[in-house]
């Protein structure tokens, strides 16, 4: 049996999605760019996108910019929009802890060039609270940004209240919402979000396509510069499979909602009482409740993160320690760090992340496996 | 993930050699890596300056208790002066190769069993007179 149960890392693709975008392969293959009937058709095609991304965030179409992924989305907005509305007064920008490497990363390059960056706490429960962002922000400060949900633990962050705070400070407000489709209702009017970033392949889509939504009344920097696509925002040929396949994969997820949040919940909290019930010396990482439904990470105490998740791959269940980009990272995870988890626990967290293909027999087969693999690893390790 | 382990690392990872505890060990030694925050202890048992026995626990990845595994298989039966000298490099052409962020893991299982043999030496008695012993040589050696 294989069980995939990393679907916070990336998803499969959904057949349903992969049918739809195949004819931009082979027929409807145009630039979109370009003036002839083919291009035009594509043109329209890409329209139709970003209607169904505006509608399915109640955002503007012309705000909606494609881009290779989310990492891009997320250097293009906290690049540019502290790069474009730097003054000798406003040169700060405030960031989460626990936000995804491609933000911390934009951030310690903008302090190079001279920017001042704060870091937002978590408190224990891996939540940001809204005095942090208080005592953080002042007429200084460019740009918050806060990720909707979290990666490794799929904590909810309270992003309309971030967002209020930031605007009485005369400051923009970015969301990386990777996490956050579909268990949040996005709404960027409501919200309150002057940018936004996704990526296609967290929601049954392709890879290598995201979305930036821009607020078009703020400066912002191009990262990508070239033929003036997407109206000199991000040039580059319109990736076109990609951006359908994103579209509607958005839509879909947005449809099946209440069933899938309701099966991904059911399937999440029937694996938590089992590993209780089958495996000693457990832990949740983060809160159970102000999380998303398909993440569980916990903390096996006295065996080593990367072992588990070894042994669990031979038996065909694969999970991750932290976030699959860290996996070749030594060091343990900085998001349980910045919660606050004891040093000593900081390498034997596994995240579980469930999806749309996920049953209970795999569940069961998957504890099974861990149980197994818990007891062989805590045979012999050192700690008691 | 971009981790290749070889059949030989994962053989050595999924039924890993001279697992467990030696009551009474003639040395022991506890290692741990604050990076990576993995941990090794060994156990020794020596007889007539042989290695009788080598026994080791790891809380560690699986390039850990690969290396650890395939070392004190190795060195089971080598004199106490063949073991100390027993390089990680050894243990990494063994495996038929490591990733590269996992080199240091072999590194740490060569450093564990130094600790535990100068452990062994110590609780001998013996420990501070080779040392000296090869301080000086080396001393010597320099002035040359």
């Amino acid at each position: 049996m294989k069980v995939y149960l990393d679907n916070a890392a990336t998803t499969r693709v959904d057949s349903r999605i992969l049918a739809k975008i195949k004819p931009y392969f082979t027929e409807k293959y145009g630039n979109a760019s370009s003036i002839h009937a083919l291009g035009q058709e594509a043109f329209l095609a890409l329209e139709g996108a970003k209607n169904l991304v505006a509608k399915a965030i109640n955002g503007d179409s012309v705000n909606v910019i494609f881009t290779s992924g989310a990492t891009e989305a997320n250097n293009f907005i906290i690049k540019g929009v502290a790069r474009a509305n730097r003054t000798e007064k406003k040169n700060k920008i405030i960031v989460s802890a626990i936000e995804h490497p491609c933000v911390l990363e934009s951030a310690r390059e903008l302090i190079k060039e001279g920017f001042k960056v704060e870091y937002l706490p978590v408190n224990r429960e891996g939540i940001i609270e809204p005095e942090a962002l208080r005592r953080l922000i002042d007429s200084s400060t460019i740009l918050v940004s806060v990720m909707a949900v979290n990666n490794e633990i799929g904590t909810i962050q309270d992003i309309t209240t971030l967002a209020k705070i930031t605007h009485e400070h005369d400051a923009y407000f970015h969301t990386d919402a990777v996490q956050a489709v579909p268990y949040l209702k996005l709404d960027v009017k409501k919200m309150g979000l002057d940018f936004l970033s996704l990526s296609g392949h967290k929601f049954y889509g392709p890879k290598g396509v995201g979305v930036a939504y821009i607020n078009r009344q703020v400066k912002i920097k191009p990262l990508i510069i070239g033929g003036g696509q997407e109206d000199g925002y991000r040039s580059g040929t319109y990736n076109l499979p990609g951006i359908m396949g994103l579209a509607y994969a958005l839509e879909l997820a947005y449809q099946e909602r209440s069933a899938y949040l309701k099966k991904v919940k059911s399937l999440r909290d029937y694996l938590w009482q089992k590993i209780k019930k089958e495996i000693p010396n457990v832990a949740v990482n983060g809160s159970l409740k102000d999380r998303t439904p398909a993440n569980l990470n916990v903390m096996f105490h006295s065996v080593e993160g990367e072992a588990i998740l070894m042994d669990l791959s031979f038996k065909g269940v694969y999970v991750s320690t932290g976030s699959a980009c860290s996996a070749t990272d030594l060091r343990g995870s900085y998001v349980l760090q910045a919660i606050g988890l004891n040093k000593n626990f900081l390498n034997s967290n596994i995240r579980f992340s469930l999806g749309r293909y996920n049953t209970r027999s795999e569940i069961d087969y998957t504890v099974k496996c861990l149980a197994d693999s818990i007891k062989r690893l805590r045979s012999f390790s050192p700690i008691k | 993930m971009a981790l290749k382990y070889t059949k030989k690392t994962i053989n050595h990872f999924l039924h890993p050699q001279n697992i467990g505890e030696i009551k009474k060990p003639d040395g022991f030694a506890q290692i741990g890596n604050a990076v990576c925050g993995d941990q090794l202890d060994f156990f020794l048992k020596v007889e007539k300056g042989k290695i009788k026995d080598v026994k080791f626990l790891s809380f560690g990845c699986a390039s850990n208790i690969a290396t650890a595994s395939i070392m004190t298989e190795k060195i089971k039966g080598m004199t106490v002066a063949e073991a100390k000298k027993y390089p990680w490099q050894k243990i990494v052409t063994e495996l038929g190769g490591l990733p590269q962020q996992k080199i240091h893991c072999s590194v740490m299982a060569v450093q564990g069993l130094k600790k535990a043999i100068a452990d062994y030496e110590a609780k001998q008695g013996k420990a501070k007179i080779p040392t000296i012993k090869k301080v000086t040589r080396k001393a010597g050696k320099k002035k040359k």
